[in-house]
């Protein structure tokens, strides 16, 4: 069996559960003494027999990360039929995946999706009629790994490795285009530019990388707050996006009096959605308490939902709420479509002087609902909608590419300082823009040649 | 339409090869080399091995495509060494892996001596006629080729035809307003064995390519231009040609740019431009862009170079390299005569642009045989290639595989480890190509293995298990090994002392002294040392070829990344040797995901790593499939 050794989280990465991180390959036990000690503070997991268990210590770098219990079983009996290990870890997420990236610095790979079953499967420990059900898991887990991928979940750590990624291509292309057409386009000069160049996109891999230890959870989406007059529809709207009954919605205005937040799907973006009591110049005590909320909120947020009723005359409250927000990431959603007019549209856009981004909705037949929600998935992956959430890496799969990125770097430098000349370490470009790209989900097929066609003059 | 059913002429043959160029000529000496009776057809005699484009062979990584073409036993480098007027190694200021040799060929005397080449060899018959019907026989999904009729309406019965029809199929040439329904340079079109084609079930599409003007040289004035000369010392194109026996007097190319003032005039006249005026359908290769595309795309390069390149040393006609246009005559001239040099030119033949029908390529397997009529062989710009280097690899191993099909052996399919050819043939084959396809380095990821260098090391032996490398030549190649291996663990194990007279030689040359003895393998490593400075330090060495020290010295210089690909390249081939039935139902792989599931029916990949390579098909999918294939086999057994 060549099979390299392969590591992945066991269980499910939530709060307070016991971690398992099992290791599977020929490697397994010799790589797990590297970072075990037992309660005699000696490195003995190559001792034990086969299916024991064992108490001990996860130690990287002479400090003691985990209390753990290790478990050896040897090939065949397993349940890939390879040399297993699995250790169990009490200190919760942030402590299970440190362990786990102990192993995988110490000579593991990333188990892909499904991969331990597969290898259970195609050692034969699985029975052949389960090979419809180990597909099925592979192909779910596939895609669970894609829906968390960070195209879905944070928008501005997305943006910032697609333009890093970008930049990389753009060298690579550079590099490539005059190794092939060396009469058109020339390298002389060229290093000295790149190694700058490198230390920068090392910088930024680097910076994420460190995010990882901070080990916060990302559970932020784009910040989204509801504003407008009472009574134009704003907790509709939220029960509509969310499709939920959540905020009480009547008709009376002022009802909803505190700010209520929800997390919500929209294609590809998350969105924390808020919704205000309605911003409103009011001597209601509990409301004035509403009011300020949401004026904060509309100061924080990310994008705001302006909410105008079509079916009563607006007036000057509508102006002023709009002159809070009208410098932020905006959205104008005229609704209640379904009632009679009282304002006309166009007045409406003369008077706020609005130009664009402008949507007739009804949240009660569900009118311009899906173009609202379209937009906002359009701007979110063209970056005109953002947020600023601070950008954190808490995926080990992300992190682990992102070492990739910083050490395929790591050795452009290493080359260039060789006096390698490009051809050698533009290998090692492309070995970062790959990661990059599988850490925001995206084939890297023909971009290439698409790039040094497209930003480089060559032929003849 | 004259009734050629009347003629009753029927022969006999074991393969057709249909079109004499640098696929065909590839294609059908293979097949007569094997000991087949060969025809090759063409629609002019004088055409054989022609150059309508580009006075060159070879270039980066074509004179990659040029060596492994030479390693398997095929013609094109001997010929262009014979025939050559000015060599140049590219990209020697950058890694072994990217020098390129590029020859500049006599455009006549290649194609004549090409010709006198098929004239002399055995198993071999030329015949000038357009084949307008493929005869087939067996119903849908068993077809087989049966034959291929002339236009005179003779019949060829054969066991393989090989299809390297180029840029002939239903050719029409654009030059402004002009149209002209011809071939390159005017020769005659083949306009009746598309239908044919598509009758049979075969999907063909349209791809467009150009060529820029000829001048007459006595026109031009080359004090207005930078003079580019061949290199001093030349290499040779083939491993069997004996380097001193192509050192010989070279002629000059010469460079000049385009101005702001050509642009212009460029610009002002592009409605007049066939592609911009949308009467072009067929797509056109981004390499090589007409002049038009350099100035419309890249709006801001204030020039572009012009190479002026002889078209031989018998005529005058020099090649505007960097200008194709399909611009009408009237612009054309009066854009041309805006570059420094062409002031005064008169052109021999205008630049135009050239549109034909080509094969849709996911219907060939990796042998190049098509998947669904037995004995059907495409090679060449027929597959959707651009280039004279990238057709005659396909047409060898197009050759090799209608011969091994005959004989009832295994096709030999190169991978993407192995050759240039194998990264040439696997993306015809598996991508989604939309335009003419290029080889470039960039395109082979396992580069640095894959060296124009060590084509010999590399493909020889494959040349020899085929059958057309000799014995003889096949042995020279493995005591090449030997040494060179030889030599690699003598280096490795030759320790050199920290003597002060050591460290001083090194210090002499700008090295830093050694602390504790050093193998002079680890002394070659140092940029600043070759292995003929290290010399002094190594008086035991043995008298080698320069050929054996080249290797030697890029094995140790380069090892730590050539041992990284090395890894690379296993990883790999694991892939490539699971097979995938060809009887295989995807729909039955109800994990796979909807798009890879469209993706590998229209494909049909025959191998999982080339199932990998396809667009839409997601790491998950291949596991899906690696499960499923496993099944299938155990159930099989």
């Amino acid at each position: 069996m060549n099979n390299d050794t392969i590591a992945a989280v066991a269980t499910s990465l939530s709060e307070a559960t016991i971690g398992i991180v099992r290791i599977s390959g020929d490697e397994a036990i010799n790589i797990v003494d590297k970072i075990f000690i037992d309660k005699n503070g000696e490195h003995s997991l190559k001792k034990y027999a086969s299916h024991t268990i064992h108490y001990g210590f996860i130690i990287v770098d002479g400090k003691m990360i985990d209390e753990v219990m290790v478990s050896v079983m040897k090939a065949p009996k397993t349940f890939t039929r390879e040399d297993v290990v699995e250790i169990n870890c009490h200190g919760g997420v942030f402590v299970c995946k440190s362990v786990l990236e102990a192993v995988l610095n110490n000579g593991a790979r990333l188990a892909a999706p499904g991969e331990f079953t597969k290898r259970a499967f195609l050692n034969g420990r699985i029975d052949l009629s389960k090979a419809e059900a180990v597909m099925d898991i592979i192909s779910s887990e596939s895609k669970a790994g894609l829906d968390n991928s960070l195209k879905h979940l944070n928008g501005s750590l997305y943006s910032k490795i697609k333009k890093s990624r970008e930049e990389i291509l753009y060298e690579i292309a550079f590099i490539e285009s005059a190794l092939d057409d060396p009469e058109h386009i020339s390298l002389d000069g060229y290093t000295d530019k790149l190694v700058s160049k490198c230390e920068a996109f090392k910088k930024e891999a680097d910076e994420l990388i460190a995010t990882f230890k901070t080990g916060k959870i990302l559970k932020e989406g784009i910040k989204t707050v509801i504003v407008g007059k009472p009574n134009v529809g704003k907790s509709s709207l939220l029960n509509v996006l969310t499709g939920e009954e959540r905020a009480i919605v009547t008709d009376i205005a002022g009802t909803t009096r505190d700010t209520i937040e929800e997390r919500v799907l929209i294609g590809d973006v998350c969105l924390k959605l808020i919704d205000t009591a309605g911003i409103r110049n009011t001597e209601d005590v509990v409301e004035n308490i509403g009011v300020s909320r949401a004026k904060n909120s509309a100061r924080e947020a990310d994008l705001i939902l302006f909410m105008l009723d079509l079916s009563s005359e607006f007036d000057k409250e509508d102006l002023e709420i709009y002159d809070y927000i009208k410098d932020k990431k905006h959205f104008v959603l005229l609704n209640k479509t379904d009632e009679e007019n009282a304002v006309d549209v166009e007045k409406i856009k003369s008077t706020f002087s609005l130009s664009k981004d402008v949507f007739l909705i009804s949240c009660k037949d569900l009118t311009g609902i899906s173009d609202v929600k379209r937009k906002i998935n359009e701007d979110f992956l063209s970056g005109t909608l953002k947020t600023d959430n601070e950008l954190v890496i808490t995926n080990v799969r992300q992190l682990n590419e992102l070492k990739t990125v910083s050490s395929s770097l790591d050795l452009v430098k290493d080359s260039i300082e060789k006096g390698l000349s490009e051809d050698f370490y533009s290998v090692d470009l492309m070995n970062a823009y790959e990661a990059y790209g599988r850490i925001i989900g995206e084939e890297t097929d023909d971009d290439l040649i698409d790039e040094i066609f497209s930003k480089f003059c060559m032929g003849k | 339409m004259p009734d050629i059913s009347k003629n009753e002429l029927k022969l006999n043959t074991d393969i057709c090869v249909i079109g004499a160029g640098h696929a065909g000529c590839e294609a059908a000496l293979a097949c007569a080399r094997l000991g087949f009776e060969t025809m090759i057809f063409t629609v002019s005699i004088d055409s054989i091995a022609l150059m309508p484009c580009n006075p060159n062979i070879g270039g980066t990584s074509k004179g990659h495509l040029v060596r492994e073409i030479d390693a398997l036993g095929g013609e094109m480098g001997k010929n262009i060494d014979k025939t050559f007027i000015q060599s140049k190694m590219l990209n020697v200021s950058k890694g072994p892996a990217v020098h390129s040799l590029r020859a500049q060929a006599d455009k006549s005397d290649y194609s004549r001596s090409m010709r006198r080449v098929l004239e002399n060899q055995e198993n071999l018959t030329i015949k000038q006629a357009e084949i307008v019907e493929i005869l087939f026989e067996g119903e849908n999904g068993k077809k087989k080729v049966k034959g291929v009729v002339t236009n005179t309406g003779t019949t060829y019965y054969c066991k393989a035809a090989i299809l390297c029809t180029g840029t002939y199929l239903k050719a029409r040439c654009l030059c402004g307003e002009s149209i002209t329904y011809t071939g390159p340079s005017g020769l005659q079109a083949a306009n009746s064995l598309s239908a044919s084609l598509i009758e049979n079930g075969i999907k063909l599409r349209r791809f467009k390519t150009g060529t820029p003007a000829r001048m007459d040289g006595k026109s031009l004035d080359y004090s207005k231009m930078e003079e580019q000369f061949g290199d001093e010392r030349i290499v040779p194109f083939s491993f069997s040609t004996d380097p001193e026996s192509v050192q010989k007097e070279q002629v000059s190319c010469w460079l000049t740019y385009t101005n702001e003032e050509t642009h212009n005039i460029i610009r002002d006249n592009l409605d007049r431009s066939p592609i911009y005026a949308g009467i072009i359908e067929g797509t056109g290769p981004r390499y090589c862009p007409s002049i038009e595309d350099k100035v419309v795309k890249f709006a801001e390069k204030e020039r572009h170079q012009v190479f002026i390149e002889p078209e031989g040393l018998y005529t005058d006609e020099m090649y505007v390299g960097g200008m194709s246009s399909s611009l009408p005559e009237d612009v054309q001239l009066k854009m041309y005569r805006t570059v420094p040099g062409l002031e005064n030119c008169r052109i021999v033949r205008n630049a135009y642009a050239i549109e034909y029908d080509c094969l849709e390529p996911n219907q060939l397997q990796l042998s190049l045989e098509t998947k669904d009529i037995t004995g059907l062989f495409c090679a060449g710009q027929f597959n959707g290639s651009s280039g004279y280097e990238e057709a005659a690899a396909q047409g060898i191993i197009a050759g090799i595989n209608a011969c091994r099909k005959l004989s009832g052996k295994e096709p030999i399919i190169l991978d993407r480890s192995e050759a240039y050819i194998g990264v040439l043939i696997d993306d015809l084959v598996t991508k989604d190509n939309r335009e003419p396809y290029r080889m470039m380095t960039s395109r082979a990821e396992h580069r640095l293995l894959l060296r124009q260098d060590n084509a010999d090391l590399r493909l020889r032996r494959v040349g020899h298990e085929v059958g057309l490398v000799s014995d003889e030549l096949y042995e020279k190649t493995v005591l090449k090994q030997k040494l060179i291996d030889e030599e690699v663990s003598r280096l490795k194990s030759v320790i050199v002392g920290a003597s002060s007279r050591v460290c001083k030689f090194l210090e002499e040359h700008g090295s830093s002294p050694l602390h504790t003895g050093t193998s002079l393998a680890e002394l070659l490593c140092r940029p600043e040392l070759s292995y003929e400075i290290l010399s002094e330090l190594d008086p035991e060495r043995p008298i080698l070829p320069n050929d054996v020290i080249e290797q030697v010295v890029i094995f140790i210089k380069y090892e730590g990344y050539i041992e990284r690909q090395m890894i690379l390249v296993n990883r790999f081939k694991k892939n490539e040797k699971r097979l995938i039935p060809s009887d295989i139902d995807y729909d039955d792989v109800s994990s796979l995901r909807l798009e890879a599931r469209q993706k590998l029916k229209q494909f049909r990949p025959e191998n999982v790593g080339q199932a990998s390579r396809i667009s839409g098909v997601t790491p998950a999918d291949v596991s899906v499939l690696l499960i499923y294939l496993s099944r299938f086999n155990e159930s099989k057994d």
